[in-house]
């Protein structure tokens, strides 16, 4: 029951996000979005995690969440410096 | 526990959800990063010490996750923020006042 509520609010989320992904009227936008899905996927493992009871998905949160903060640096400098 | 696990889980998806919306309704970027950002970075915090409070043994992994998302997510989100501002991201209608105006020269913004 529970589990239920919480996968459709994040799957709600996820489509939200990619709906302003796929609208963004600048390039900024669809980086934000991008943002903001990784953060919802991260909170989709550790979910999963918490139902298969199984502990290397955690291990699978931390590298995601390392990889998502490079990403968006990585974006916002090459959209920064490029004239 | 596991009930106080449970209703952190439920607040986290909301939050989640709530930033999500705050993304697709704002009306310019800068309102979606703050809508966007704040939000998700709740919901990140409260649904993995939930998932934490229920097993305990995954809880120092988990705090290790909450810390760097903790650090490194206003940390992108204003440098996201910064770069749309030098490429000259037009603004909403109703901005009051800009406390970065005439901070970078003219030549130093991209774009117009």
């Amino acid at each position: 029951m529970i589990n239920t509520i919480v996968f459709i609010l994040l799957i709600s989320g996820i489509i939200l996000s990619a709906l302003r992904v796929m609208k963004g009227p600048t390039i900024f936008d669809r980086v934000l979005g991008l943002d903001v899905i990784n953060l919802i996927i991260i909170g989709l493992i550790t979910l999963l995690a918490m139902i298969y009871k199984n502990e290397l998905y955690i291990d699978i949160v931390i590298v995601y969440s390392i990889l998502a903060f490079i990403e968006t640096i990585v974006f916002a400098r090459i959209l920064e410096v490029q004239k | 526990m596991n009930y106080i696990g449970n209703i952190l889980i439920i607040i986290g998806s909301f939050f989640y959800f709530v930033g999500a919306l705050g993304l697709y309704r704002m009306p310019d970027f800068f309102n979606r990063a703050q809508a966007g950002t704040k939000a998700t970075t709740l919901g990140t915090f409260s649904l993995l010490l939930g998932v934490g409070l229920i097993n305990l043994v995954w809880l120092p992994k988990l705090l290790i996750v909450i810390v760097f998302v903790a650090i490194t997510n206003p940390v992108g989100s204003s440098v996201l923020a910064r770069s749309a501002y030098r490429n000259n991201v037009e603004k909403c209608e109703k901005t009051q006042f800009d406390q970065m105006e005439g901070l970078y020269e003219k030549e130093d913004l991209n774009g117009k």
